[in-house]
């Protein structure tokens, strides 16, 4: 009687059906597809053991690109997160010919093989590229450089924000705004204090999704950067280098630095999403 | 189907009419095919395996093994042997030897570097003295680095000396992804030893003169012809001459140094991954038929240094500058290279060092 009562103090029966069924699919399928691979390279670092992985990471160039992964795709997802809203505003408020083409190009970032971007941002931005060739003339450098390490990885971070944001925006009613201005607040007041508030969990989320993905593009990356130590080695190449090298260890402790910092941000973004919802009250 | 089946509350009084039968079937038309089609996607993604070769290779082989495998093909079934079916895979040396080892189902390898196919020996997958089953230290082909420059070479590089001038930009790519590459760094080192300068300096140099790492040969071919980036290309000797016939020769030039190095990019037979005995004699066939006339005229047209030329065509032949060839031996072998050089803190680790 009393295991009887414990056991359903422990799981409440769902009003809804299916629960038992779905649930354990949803846990099989996310241990098989997430949990299995992230929990081999643990594993393979436990193995290893955290004193070497430490002696792994912990070298000039090793810190040289992991700094320029995560501040270049933090940049990445910034630079996204104020155009992405922007794109998703003007597609879900505004009707223009052409409107439903530029909505499905949006997602092109996501369906093209990223090596294809990276030749083609090459081919565009190199010394004599369509745009490379005017930059260069202005002195200005982007593909093998820093820059276009930026650019790419704002092409393939693009239609997180606007995906995540667009739907949010359809759901606005226009009357909140009508109630904004007859209140008498300015057009800026009322997209500062109304609008963006109701954005901003959407927006984080793209943001995000922009920055997890950018940490972690090779790709695309890898052609448009020159790949030089210390000044345009991304991580995932060191992992990649390491592994040409048959250094299994070491390809995982990278891996495992790259997932901790991951987590560590992606956790800090979810504070501030909580935070922001407990500030704003609702969504 | 008499019964009744579970959630109908009263049994059914008469056999059901076909269309009864079938409703459920016409209901469930969407997900049957949808479950049709996906099968057939997964059974895609299975390897048939009947007289059939994987040819796992490095990258710039891929126009040579084309040709190869069509004139293979036709060698083969000449011979009375029912058509094969050869597969290439290309890709970066040491990134084709990891894929062997854990698990990519190749009957033959062909590869830039020996220390590679002993990657895959040490996994125990083929026996670790395969470099003396086949003649020339398993080497059907060699090749050597030579350098690429712009049209009418204005920046007047003639040879190894000439690479760490201020200012001059040189591509190569990294010698910790390419085995192209490490070439160039021996190639390099061998240099500055017969030219009394510090081989370590010299290398490391060098490397500051390089604005873009690629990770292959292929990929540092484009950067510097197509994107226009740099003074000169160390490159494999065929993939200059490659790059010279698909990219226009009035607009690169190449230039010979004085020492460079002899490169043996050898073949082996995958022992684990032989099926049956047709198998083993389709792979067996496959190698040795690459140091056929025939397979060696491929090699020279294809701008490899051959061994036998008699059906060469003589201009094949007669395009190769005589050059002082040093080979890996002299460095003492790869298994002493590799570490010392390529190994993580190794010398080529040291050049990227911040002052």
């Amino acid at each position: 009687m009393t295991g009887r009562v414990t056991r359903r103090a422990l799981v409440q029966p769902s009003p809804m059906p299916g629960f038992g069924l779905a649930m354990g699919i949803t846990l099989t399928m996310l241990s098989v597809v997430v949990l299995l691979p992230i929990g081999a390279l643990l594993l393979k670092g436990a193995d290893f053991g955290p004193a070497n992985i430490w002696e792994t990471v912990n070298r000039d160039r090793v810190w040289a690109a992991l700094w320029l992964s995560f501040r270049l795709s933090f940049l990445a997802a910034l630079f996204n997160l104020v155009f992405g809203v922007m794109l998703a505003w003007v597609l879900a408020r505004y009707r223009f010919p052409g409107r439903r083409l530029l909505d499905a190009a949006v997602d092109l970032p996501f369906a093209l093989p990223t090596a294809v971007a990276g030749i083609a941002l090459t081919a565009l931005y190199a010394p004599n590229g369509v745009f490379g060739s005017v930059l260069a003339s202005l002195g200005i450098k982007v593909a093998y450089t820093q820059w276009g390490i930026l650019i790419a990885l704002v092409f393939v971070g693009l239609p997180f924000v606007t995906r995540t944001v667009q739907p949010v925006i359809e759901e606005i009613d226009r009357e909140v705004e009508e109630a904004s201005a007859t209140l008498g607040a300015s057009r800026l007041h009322t997209l500062r204090r109304v609008i963006l508030p109701m954005l901003a969990p959407a927006a984080l989320t793209g943001f995000a999704l922009a920055l997890a993905r950018a940490v972690g593009e090779y790709g695309s990356v890898i052609f448009i950067a020159g790949n030089i130590p210390l000044v345009t080695e991304i991580a995932p190449l060191l992992i990649v280098i390491q592994l040409e090298e048959y250094n299994y260890d070491a390809a995982a402790a990278i891996g495992i630095a790259m997932l901790l910092i991951s987590f560590a941000m992606l956790l800090a973004i979810n504070l501030i999403q909580i935070w922001s919802r407990r500030r704003i009250g609702y969504v | 189907m008499t019964q009744p089946t579970l959630g109908s509350i009263a049994p059914r009084p008469s056999p059901m009419t076909t269309g009864e039968i079938l409703a459920p079937l016409q209901r469930m038309r969407p997900l049957l095919t949808w479950g049709a089609i996906l099968a057939a996607m997964a059974l895609g993604l299975g390897e048939s395996r009947a007289e059939t070769l994987l040819n796992v290779s490095y990258d710039p082989t891929r126009e040579l093994y084309r040709d190869v495998n069509a004139a293979f093909a036709d060698y083969w079934t000449r011979q009375g042997h029912p058509a094969p079916q050869i597969e290439t895979s290309h890709g970066g040396s040491g990134a084709q030897a990891r894929s062997v080892v854990e698990g990519l189902g190749a009957q033959v390898v062909t590869l830039a570097l020996a220390s590679d196919i002993d990657r895959i020996a040490q996994a125990g997958k083929l026996p670790a003295d395969w470099q003396s089953k086949l003649p020339h230290n398993s080497s059907p082909y060699t090749s050597t680095i030579v350098f690429l420059v712009r049209e009418g070479n204005p920046s007047g590089i003639t040879d190894w000396g000439d690479l760490v001038k201020d200012g001059v930009q040189v591509i190569t790519p990294n010698p910790k992804t390419s085995g192209g590459a490490r070439w160039n760094y021996l190639a390099a080192w061998a240099w500055a030893e017969r030219n009394g300068q510090d081989p370590k300096a010299f290398v490391g140099q060098l490397f500051r003169n390089v604005p873009v790492l690629d990770s292959g040969a292929r990929g540092a071919t484009t950067t510097f012809a197509q994107r226009g980036i740099g003074d000169v290309l160390l490159a494999w000797e065929n993939e200059a001459y490659l790059a010279l016939k698909e990219l226009g020769e009035d607009q690169f030039d190449i230039v010979v140094p004085s020492v460079s190095v002899l490169a043996e990019p050898p073949v082996a037979v995958v022992d684990a991954h032989i099926a049956n005995d047709d198998q083993r004699a389709l792979a067996e066939g496959y190698l040795n038929f690459l140091y056929s006339p025939q397979g060696q005229a491929l090699a020279y047209k294809h701008y490899y240094r051959a061994w036998d030329a008699s059906a060469a065509a003589p201009e094949d032949v007669a395009r190769f500058p005589k050059v002082e060839l040093v080979d890996i031996a002299h460095f003492g072998g790869w298994a002493k290279v590799q570490p010392e050089h390529f190994g993580d803190g190794g010398v080529f680790d040291q050049i990227y060092v911040p002052k």
